[in-house]
């Protein structure tokens, strides 16, 4: 350890390549061009991170108002009623506000939270850092993906204080609900801001992915080929190649989505009488939209574990003071994850009338899955075979990410078959699913990140005892609430019932929804009390005192602690070896910049 | 007030975490950072320990309690088939579980920082990576052998046999419609939705194969061990048929009709016995959100033997003769009949 403690001024070799890029902190800062219009990657990235805060704040404070409905379904809470008024009369969550609750949840949680505030910042934060380049290719386009995203941000924040509420079709937003306000008053003006809101986003996300994807290929340092690279870095590549080949295609579904709503176009309307009403749109297909969701819906979940597996290896590795098992495994196990997810969508329509042929197919590709992420949790495990682990929070959630991940993983073995779909299609069990594969994995790999790279982010440490309580509540709370959950998904309950009382097949498990909400609650407030520690230390943390604190190889610990605009004082670095060279020939670390001795061994 | 009380507890209870958090940093740096680095590194790793075989208790536990409250038998043929799919799933994703969660935290416990050992440097070794490419292939292989299988009997044609039974979905509640004698339901056109005229689904009184077909609001009945094909649509938004009993489900779509069949197994009577539950019933739920009484869009489902079937369906009225009161037979018989067939609503 003692060799991670302090600095290694002598191994940063320097080269004459980026000489004229050599200009950094020479222009004048105003508050406002420093840290509002940044166009610093490190402060958008920061941008990204405190915006996704605080949309998973309000996501996470939705999710337990509706555990309340879920838990205590007869109970009153009249402060509900002062604080949301009519859509809780006497303290009784409405059902269009409960389904508003969910919508916005998994709106929030999924684009605004786990995509932009998860990528959006350790994209922007570690691809310049990590490939050695000053800044991304266009640090003006990225400064436009922030506020493009902050954009969407007011939009949609808006659209929770009109009087016919937000929208309230599901986070998928599948229509005819979604496209007639006959059927929902979340389907009014709500709707049309949701759909502004999220083209604003689309927009914002492909102006960053363009640019991660640029200057991944364009901006590497001298010797940084592209099989050096870290593997947070290619993850991040692999993320922004989905981001921007999927998303115009939702966003071609939500403009004729616009388009029936307001133009009266049949896109995706026929043969509809709703509320005593008989509309006159023939010939649409409300299936057409859920094939156009899904081929970004299905990618989606990918953008938003990508950059997460990408973390948690970097820091596995690091923290086991050991080389990532299986790096070219790795990559390929990245690379056809990324593949296949554009070949799976349709297993998320099994039971929509989809031709039984086509399904078939869809479950061949969609199980296929299963192998790259069979070899990544086997990579991963043997990576802490025989290392010598040190368990820093962020050390924790990432042990925690490859738990879930195996849990919620092996489950989709279940709902990627066809033949079992039919049954657990729709259900609770869906629900347990995706919240720990996507929802809480994701989370524990943005917490790792945040608790790995806060020291480079502030230039401080995060308080560690809040940290590891932070991680055990957090760790054994997701399984309290997910883990059962799954059970009542194999009783056939249905997904957004918020009430189960009446049916005689569903309202066995009352007992059970009460615990997992009391649960909730509590995973809840220890979430707060990370956004506490966070702010905090960002202020009042303990001060980094070594440049490159975790012993790390990667190119981000050789810059200042407080790095400026441009990132390195000096010149930059030049790469002589891959990032995972810890316990090498005796050596605890050799960082990527060390040149390759002579007597070195060869792996 | 309570309320009020749960939240001062909340803050106190984070203002006394914190200020040991804080405490427990400054007290690191007396101590030495390294020490009582070391000493927390221990903790967690116990911690890890245990957090894996209370883990696996406690699946064992959740286990315990719940494992009656799901389903019991399927009480459809295919359902039978997709219950041992999910079986054979269960068992084969349930060996990897144990070993790779077992693995994992062991290791963590195993491998935690000490300061004898040395790490071993193992970036890649190509026999491993083969051997777990090659088992999860080959048993993935299996499971999409077995499903595709399964899936293919289940989604395959219905017997010609099969009994007949249109379902619409409508915000919020179900509606059936059985053909008849004809064993052919009538056209319908959602322009001839007519609520106030008795014509609930649109049907064309013109085409005669209408004219028997029988509607029910609600509660769908069906013969045991007789197979059914229902005919789904929807009305206004997408629904979904799922009935957990049977294990079935398809959406409801408007303007996009889909199909299903199964052969129900059970009767009502006999699910009352084999639950010990005298107020089973085979339930019909709503499983895609579809507004605000999604929750409520609930339908039941009687299995009976085919004498009570008969007898039920015996006692219905074609809807075609609830439309036209004047044409039916039982209440009045006159020449209004060719008037009322030459303006149907």
């Amino acid at each position: 350890m003692s060799e991670a403690m302090h600095v290694h001024p002598e191994v940063i070799t320097t080269h004459d390549v980026h000489h004229n890029e050599h200009h950094v902190h020479h222009h004048n800062e105003t508050f406002i061009s420093k840290y509002i219009f940044s166009q610093d990657h490190k402060t958008i990235a920061k941008q990204f991170l405190i915006t996704g805060i605080i949309w998973a704040i309000i996501g996470g404070l939705f999710s337990v108002l509706f555990r309340l409905q879920l838990g205590y379904p007869d109970t009153n809470f009249p402060i509900l009623e002062t604080v949301f008024g009519h859509w809780a009369k006497g303290g009784r969550i409405a059902p269009e506000f409960y389904y508003a609750l969910v919508t916005m949840h998994g709106t929030v949680l999924v684009f605004f939270v786990l995509t932009a505030g998860l990528s959006g910042t350790f994209a922007n934060l570690l691809i310049p850092l990590q490939i050695g380049a000053r800044d991304m290719a266009s640090p003006f386009l990225n400064m436009l993906s922030y506020w493009f995203f902050f954009l969407a941000s007011v939009v949609m924040m808006s659209s929770m204080f009109i009087q016919t509420g937000p929208a309230a079709g599901g986070w998928t937003s599948y229509p005819p609900l979604s496209a007639l306000g006959a059927a929902s008053i979340g389907s009014k003006l709500g709707m049309d801001l949701w759909i502004t809101s999220m083209a604003l986003f689309v927009v914002s996300s492909l102006l960053g992915g363009l640019n991660y994807i640029s200057t991944i290929l364009n901006l590497r340092t001298k010797g940084m080929g592209m099989t050096r690279l870290p593997l947070p870095i290619w993850a991040m590549f692999f993320t922004a190649v989905l981001g921007v080949l999927s998303f115009p295609v939702l966003l071609s579904g939500f403009i004729l989505l616009l388009f029936d709503r307001n133009l009266g176009t049949s896109f995706y309307l026929s043969d509809i009488y709703v509320n005593g009403q008989l509309l006159p749109n023939e010939g649409g297909s409300a299936i057409l939209f859920q094939h156009l969701f899904w081929f970004l819906g299905h990618p989606e979940v990918y953008i938003i574990l990508l950059p997460a597996m990408g973390m948690v290896s970097e820091i596995l590795s690091v923290n086991s003071r050991k080389p990532i098992f299986g790096y070219m495994a790795m990559l390929g196990s990245l690379f056809a994850i990324t593949i296949l997810a554009f070949l799976v969508w349709a297993h998320h329509m099994f039971v929509t009338g989809l031709n039984p042929f086509l399904g078939s197919i869809f479950v061949l590709l969609t199980l296929l899955i299963a192998v790259p992420s069979a070899i990544k949790v086997f990579n991963w495990l043997t990576t802490l075979w025989r290392g010598n682990i040190r368990f820093t929070p962020a050390t924790l959630f990432a042990i925690g990410f490859v738990s879930l991940f195996i849990s919620g993983g092996l489950t989709g073995i279940f709902l990627g078959n066809s033949t079992i779909d039919i049954h657990l299609h729709d259900t609770m069990f869906v629900v347990a699913h995706f919240h720990i594969v996507m929802g809480v994995a994701s989370f524990f790999g943005m917490f790792a990140g945040v608790y790995h790279w806060f020291p480079k982010m502030f230039g401080r440490y995060m308080n560690n005892t809040l940290g590891y309580i932070h991680f055990w509540v957090t760790m054994i709370g997701s399984y309290l609430i997910f883990w059962p959950m799954h059970y009542e998904g194999l009783a056939g309950m249905p997904r957004r019932y918020l009430d189960k009382s009446s049916w005689v097949s569903f309202s066995q498990f009352g007992e059970l929804d009460k615990m997992i909400t009391v649960v909730s609650i509590i995973v809840f407030a220890v979430q707060l009390m990370f956004v506490f520690n966070f702010f905090y230390s960002i202020y009042k943390g303990r001060k980094v005192r070594t440049q490159n604190p975790w012993g790390a190889n990667t190119l981000e610990w050789t810059t200042p602690i407080r790095p400026g605009h441009g990132n390195w004082d000096g010149e930059i670095p030049e790469v002589h070896r891959w990032p995972y060279d810890y316990a090498k020939d005796g050596r605890e670390f050799i960082p990527q910049n060390e040149p390759v001795g002579p007597d070195e061994s060869k792996h | 007030m309570q309320t009020f009380f749960v939240v001062a507890i909340l803050v106190f209870g984070f203002l006394i975490t914190f200020q040991i958090a804080k405490a427990s940093e400054y007290v690191a740096v007396l101590r030495g950072e390294e020490k009582s680095r070391k000493q927390s590194n221990r903790v967690n790793a116990f911690l890890l320990l245990a957090f894996l075989i209370v883990g696996l208790i406690g699946v064992y536990y959740c286990n315990v309690k719940l494992k009656d409250k799901i389903l019991p038998e399927s009480a459809s043929v295919q359902g039978v088939s997709i219950d041992r799919m999910l079986w054979i799933t269960m068992g084969l994703t349930g060996v990897v579980f144990f070993i790779t969660q077992i693995l994992l935290f062991w290791f963590s416990y195993k491998y935690q920082e000490s300061d004898n050992r040395k790490p071993y440097y193992f970036p890649h070794n190509n026999k491993l990576e083969l051997i777990w490419t090659v088992i999860p292939a080959i048993s993935l292989t299996v499971l999409v052998t077995f499903g595709l299988v399964y899936w293919y009997r289940i989604t395959g044609d219905a017997p010609k046999d099969a009994m007949i039974v249109e379902v619409t979905g409508k915000q919020f509640g179900w509606e059936f419609r059985y053909p008849g004698a004809d064993k052919v339901l009538g056209k319908k056109y959602f322009k001839n939705i007519d609520e106030k005229h008795e014509n609930p689904l649109g049907q064309i009184w013109e085409d005669t194969y209408n004219h028997d077909d029988v509607y029910v609001a609600q509660e769908m009945h069906l013969v045991v061990n007789r197979p059914v094909k229902l005919v789904i649509g929807a009305k206004d938004v997408i629904h979904s048929v799922g009935l957990p009993h049977f294990r079935m489900k398809m959406d409801a779509v408007p303007g996009t009709p889909t199909t299903l069949w199964f052969t129900p197994r059970f009767t009502t009577k006999e699910m009352q016995t084999k639950t010990k539950n005298p107020d089973f019933v085979f339930e019909l739920a709503c499983d895609q959100m579809c507004g605000k009484g999604h929750t409520g869009m609930r339908g039941v489902v009687v299995v009976e033997t085919q004498e009570e079937f008969d007898a039920w369906m015996a006692a219905k009225k074609p809807q075609y003769l609830v439309a036209n009161p004047q044409l039916d037979p039982s209440v009045k018989k006159d020449s209004v009949i060719a008037a009322a067939i030459t303006t149907p609503h």
